[in-house]
């Protein structure tokens, strides 16, 4: 019952929270959403913080995502074991920037005053859900070995099976990992708190500006279309009655 | 080519008494709020100095505005590849310490102390913490030279010149200084909107005003390095970027912004220029001397008959071409040439443009002794208080020949007004100033008067905002002709 409540009831719940949470967010609250960046109040602790949290979880977030997507293509890179070690060294040295990097944020919360007056409640819960995470993601590399290669036996048909609609978690239920269930189940909390807390900010990675021109000018209306037009009256229905 | 008008200002620096009262309206109306006390999107420095935020000028720092790259330009600390690298952390962004703590006083406390043997004192508080705080920096910290060793010695306008003028600057008996009011420039080539990853900025295409959209701003804060004139400020409290507006509710209706109508030596003014839209890139990227003159070239004739004609097929308006053939901002900029823009060499075509100030020598000293009488009146553009190159390093990337001309027509406006009002010069010597400045009588007359005498409505011709034909790109007239208010949310229709 609880391994069913945990695993099937709390994704489900979670991912329909996102869903329709940060839609509706994003709709019809959008000036609440952004990253709220304190590097202005205090730069020089946030560097050393930031960088190695936000790129560790940048590669962990695509590492998970390939083994979920191509768990035969990670299978068949780690049929060697030099191949398997380097991947989990990589793996692993990015979940320790990413803990070292959430540690020295958490820290300078805690110091900097003035970052302080800005910390919300929500900013609390998620660097406990974040703490959670990622100590649970470091004991579950170091005591369960060779994870890049066991997540396509146990986590990637689970996962799977979820997304079909279909939840098969005798796979997940059977591994003797309490670290591995608290990962996994503070995974699917996380997404699920994402409308109520800044990580929000993550689904409005401005990708977009890759392709968009740089200058940008917008015009309220169409002043050469009033000037030339010759049909904006005539059979044109309006649009708001 | 593609006709715009943009709304375009003109700062004459000989008539700016530093009273900074343009700040205090400006603060009053948008800046008075959580996160935005530290916020100045008029400020006043007094040059030479730092200004705020400190070193702002200094793009070794902040690493803003654009660079020539090949035959175009690139973003100096921002950009695409850049700016999505740095989003973790921007490593040039001037923190809360590069502008001051925000403070007030517990005012209370001189009502509330208990009784004692010692006078009860309003303790400075932080505005940002709300604890006690010693005020290091303020706004205008460096006011009239206050402080000068740290502050005006620092300036970075100052590393064109040799020790010798610097030290020179800086005797006692010939120190002099004027003051700089500097809001957003509304540039034609922005860098904050280029900068921008959220797509957040833009330039509005009537009156080209610059303004960040609050719901779409994130906080990455790209465009607070990449302004090279720092008007892009970051509100702490609320996680958005914010920037002078140019008053644009008070233009729409007619009126002056703030700061401009407020202005008590009414140094300000306000009008249309009619600009080339194809040419920025081509003008952005020309070498240095140049920029000011190929800034000049962008802004078109508007009394030019193929100008008119352009313009109207781009859609703007008989009213809006009318307020760029009254423009002051026209006169002062291209058929006078007095007014130059501030750090051309930032290559973001800035539209606030500055008249020097003429700073002459009325006096030496020898021996102790105060000599106001000189051979000349005002002793000539080549003994002006401050040196020229001082002047070019801000007004014209350099090159200095350019500020020679302008003051040289300063001058000639003066002499020429000297010889009308107390006639005390000989008519050689005038004729001989107008003559090098290329400046004739009735000019000098109309500069004076623009100058001296302008009327409000002369300084601020302000564009109609056609607000009353906008309707008709929304719905047709036609048809909701008999119907009140919004229209309807729902049919008028029976229902089921």
């Amino acid at each position: 019952m609880t391994n069913y409540l945990l695993f099937v009831a709390l994704p489900y719940l979670s991912l329909g929270i996102f869903l329709i949470g940060s839609i509706y967010r994003y709709r019809s609250r959008e000036f609440s959403v952004s990253s709220i960046s304190s590097e202005f109040l205090e730069g020089r602790k946030l560097f050393w913080g930031s960088q190695p949290f936000h790129w560790g979880l940048f590669f962990l977030f695509f590492g998970h995502l390939i083994a979920f997507l191509f768990p035969k293509a990670v299978l068949a890179w780690n049929g060697q074991p030099v191949r398997l070690l380097i991947l989990e060294i990589t793996a692993f040295t990015f979940g320790l920037s990413t803990f070292i990097g959430v540690i020295l944020l958490v820290n300078r919360r805690l110091i900097n005053r003035r970052v302080q007056i800005v910390t919300s409640k929500m900013d609390v819960v998620v660097f406990v859900v974040l703490l959670v995470q990622i100590i649970s993601g470091l004991l579950v590399a170091y005591h369960n070995r060779w994870g890049s290669s066991w997540f396509a036996a146990f986590i990637t048909p689970y996962l799977r099976s979820l997304f079909v609609f279909d939840p098969q978690i005798e796979g997940i239920a059977s591994v003797n990992s309490l670290s591995l269930k608290i990962h996994v189940v503070s995974a699917f909390t996380i997404i699920g708190i994402i409308p109520f807390t800044r990580f929000m900010h993550f689904l409005v990675y401005p990708l977009d500006y890759l392709w968009r021109s740089y200058q940008q000018v917008i015009w309220s209306w169409n002043r050469k279309h009033i000037r030339t037009s010759r049909s904006h009256s005539e059979g044109r229905q309006s649009t708001n009655n | 080519m593609d006709i715009r008008s943009q709304v375009s200002m003109v700062f004459h620096l000989d008539k700016c008494i530093g009273c900074h009262t343009c700040s205090i309206a400006c603060k009053n109306i948008w800046t008075d709020r959580k996160g935005a006390e530290y916020m100045w999107w008029n400020n006043v420095e007094t040059k030479p100095g730092t200004g705020y935020p400190t070193k702002w000028e200094d793009q070794d720092i902040y690493k803003g505005g654009w660079e020539k790259n090949g035959d175009s330009v690139s973003l100096k600390g921002a950009g695409k590849l850049k700016g999505l690298k740095n989003i973790f952390h921007n490593p040039h962004l001037p923190v809360l310490d590069d502008y001051y703590e925000p403070w007030t006083y517990k005012y209370q406390d001189l009502f509330t102390a208990p009784e004692g043997d010692d006078q009860p004192t309003a303790r400075p508080v932080s505005l940002v913490t709300g604890e006690h705080m010693d005020v290091q920096a303020g706004p205008n910290w460096d006011d009239d030279l206050g402080g000068s060793p740290d502050y005006a010695r620092q300036d970075v306008n100052m590393n064109q010149l040799s020790a010798a003028e610097q030290e020179a600057m800086f005797q006692l008996e010939r120190m002099t200084f004027f003051y700089l009011p500097r809001i957003c420039n509304h540039c034609l080539n922005p860098a904050c909107v280029a900068s921008c990853p959220s797509g957040a900025i833009y330039k509005r295409g009537e009156d080209g005003i610059v303004l960040i959209n609050q719901e779409r701003c994130r906080a990455w804060r790209m465009c607070v390095t990449a302004c090279p004139y720092k008007k892009s400020y970051y509100n702490w409290h609320t996680g958005k970027s914010e920037k002078c507006v140019l008053c644009y509710p008070r233009l729409e209706s007619g009126q002056a912004p703030a700061c401009f109508h407020s202005c008590v030596g009414r140094i300000r003014y306000l009008g249309v220029m009619l600009y080339d839209a194809d040419k920025i890139e081509n003008v952005a990227s020309v070498p240095e001397d140049q920029l000011v003159d190929a800034q000049m070239d962008i802004y078109l004739d508007p009394f030019d008959p193929e100008v008119i004609r352009q313009a109207q097929l781009n859609g703007i308006a008989d009213s809006t071409i009318e307020a760029a053939q009254k423009s002051p901002v026209y006169k002062f900029v291209k058929v006078w040439k007095l007014a130059l823009p501030l750090h051309p060499e930032f290559r973001t075509l800035p539209n606030l443009f500055y008249v020097p100030a003429l700073l002459p020598t009325m006096a030496t000293v020898s021996s102790g002794v105060y000599n106001s009488t000189s051979q000349s009146l005002w002793n000539g553009i080549e003994r002006n208080r401050l040196p020229m190159k001082y002047l070019a390093s801000l007004f014209s990337a350099g090159n200095t020949d350019k500020i020679v001309e302008v003051m040289k027509r300063l001058m000639a406006v003066r002499i020429h007004r000297r010889g009308v009002t107390v006639g005390d010069l000989n008519s050689s010597e005038i004729s001989s100033a107008m003559n090098e400045a290329g400046v004739d009588a009735e000019t000098a007359d109309a500069i004076f008067r623009l100058t001296s005498l302008a009327t409000f409505d002369e300084r601020f011709v302000i564009p109609p905002a056609h607000r009353e034909e906008s309707i008709e790109i929304l719905e047709s007239t036609a048809d909701v002709k008999g119907n009140t208010g919004f229209g309807f949310k729902e049919k008028p229709a029976r229902g089921l």
